[in-house]
């Protein structure tokens, strides 16, 4: 093997705010690395090929597959998982709706389904239930039948609108 | 599953990512965006290879607007393919893919040259951009080349790009005045790989068919190219039907996807002759 390629590589890194210095595995995935090495356990491993949606973190502002993503591919990058979004109460609106709805039952998905839902929302706008099924169709939730987290999410997309909300 | 690794390299700039690329000896994976080759990786359909990262080759992102062609970035992320203002004017259904590619997270991450490169043949770009006619712009150790789409799909997951090259560049026609493209598709849920998928596109120089999903690389479908040309969409209909080779597979058999593609390309002609653009 070429000398140029390495099996253990360095980042440099913000998580949650702060910053991380790390040496990881080159073949680590992302959501290992955060709940592996950091005890960031909200962000679950289910799938691991990018079809349910469970690992889902914010990098660099988008919603990314953590289980398609390397550690190693995080350097220099700003990360959020449902820890700090809990911590700065940026999506407390959401998590309220989401326990007011029964949004969630064994709540494996949520982290996933939160990030992936704040991302829709941060656009504007009251996104309509179809557009809020499509946007969430990466996400799997084998417990509510998804109408309950649509509820939630349309009626948090109201409230921040300043629309008033049954 | 994990993924299994052999090593990995940042490269900092293209001289360095080829130099990489030679270096390892065959056993280099390019890595863009890595929303297909992690999941291959994790799934160990490939096992011990040597990542060479470009995802920080800031050069190959975006979108240029290159007079009679509009020049797209490899790394160009779908997202942002689909939102870019030059792709929606002058290849629209670049666009219109996008938004049928899986999911947001993977579009926010997966790149359409990693798209191309990987030539998954149940993925929308490969038939898009042949159906668009598009070039493709390639570095190697020996410098630059360019290859017509038409040359470059080799089979299933394989191009025309060898092991020390890398694919830098798509360039595609601008729409012509009155030009039509539309892509249909028929999938289960809402970000499932179709069962089947149908790109066209109409010029003055005659009509162009692509399809997804039906054999083991994007393909022309000449003959019912040649009968929509004619006007005779029933005939392109069954010329269709005949010169596609689908296979079955637990989502679908080769029959009804041979049926369905009949009926994308008479939705497809619906639409087109419906919205003038």
């Amino acid at each position: 093997m070429s000398e140029m390629f390495r099996d253990k590589i360095e980042i440099d890194l913000t998580v949650n705010g702060e910053a991380v210095q790390a040496r990881v595995p080159a073949g680590q995935h992302a959501v290992d690395f955060l709940r592996q090495e950091l005890g960031l356990t909200g962000a679950h491993a289910s799938c691991e090929h990018g079809v349910c949606g469970a690992c889902t973190i914010r990098v660099d502002g988008d919603a990314v597959r953590g289980c398609l993503t390397l550690a190693a591919q995080l350097d220099g990058s700003d990360i959020w998982t449902i820890e700090g979004l809990t911590d700065t109460d940026a999506i407390r609106d959401l998590q309220k709706a989401f326990v007011a709805r029964n949004a969630l039952q064994c709540g494996f998905c949520t982290p996933g389904m939160l990030v992936a839902v704040e991302e829709l929302l941060s656009k504007g706008g009251v996104p309509d239930r179809a557009v809020i099924r499509d946007h969430l169709s990466g996400n799997y939730c084998r417990c509510t039948g998804y109408e309950a987290i649509v509820d939630a999410v349309e009626s948090v997309a109201r409230q921040r609108a300043g629309e008033v909300t049954s | 599953m994990k993924a299994s690794v052999g090593g990995y390299a940042r490269a900092t700039d293209l001289q360095h990512a080829i130099k990489l690329l030679e270096s390892a000896d065959g056993m280099a994976r390019v890595l863009a965006g890595g929303q297909s080759l992690v999941a291959a990786m994790n799934m160990r359909l490939s096992a011990g290879d040597l990542l060479v990262d470009i995802s920080r080759l800031s050069e190959l992102s975006g979108v240029a607007d290159e007079g009679d062609t509009i020049r797209i970035g490899a790394l160009t992320r779908h997202v942002n393919v689909g939102t870019n203002s030059l792709v929606r004017e002058h290849a629209p259904v670049l666009a219109d893919a996008v938004k049928v590619i899986a999911h947001s997270a993977i579009r926010n991450r997966g790149t359409i040259g990693g798209a191309l490169a990987h030539a998954d043949p149940a993925a929308e770009f490969p038939a898009c951009v042949l159906a668009l006619g598009a070039k493709l712009h390639i570095v190697g150790p020996d410098g630059d080349r360019a290859v017509a789409v038409e040359d470059f799909f080799h089979g299933l997951f394989e191009t025309d790009l060898e092991p020390e090259e890398l694919l830098t560049a798509i360039s595609i026609p601008k729409a012509e005045a009155g030009e039509r493209q539309v892509l249909q598709e028929v999938t289960r849920r809402s970000g499932d790989y179709a069962l089947a998928g149908l790109c066209l596109v109409k010029r003055q120089a005659g009509h162009r068919i692509t399809m997804l999903s039906v054999g083991e690389q994007p393909e022309l479908a000449h003959g019912a190219m040649a009968k929509l040309d004619a006007g005779d969409v029933d005939g392109a209909v069954e010329a269709l039907r005949a010169e596609i080779e689908p296979s079955s597979d637990t989502k679908a058999s080769a029959s009804y996807r041979r049926h369905i593609a009949g009926v994308l390309l008479r939705r497809a002609v619906d639409q087109m002759t419906g919205d003038a653009r």
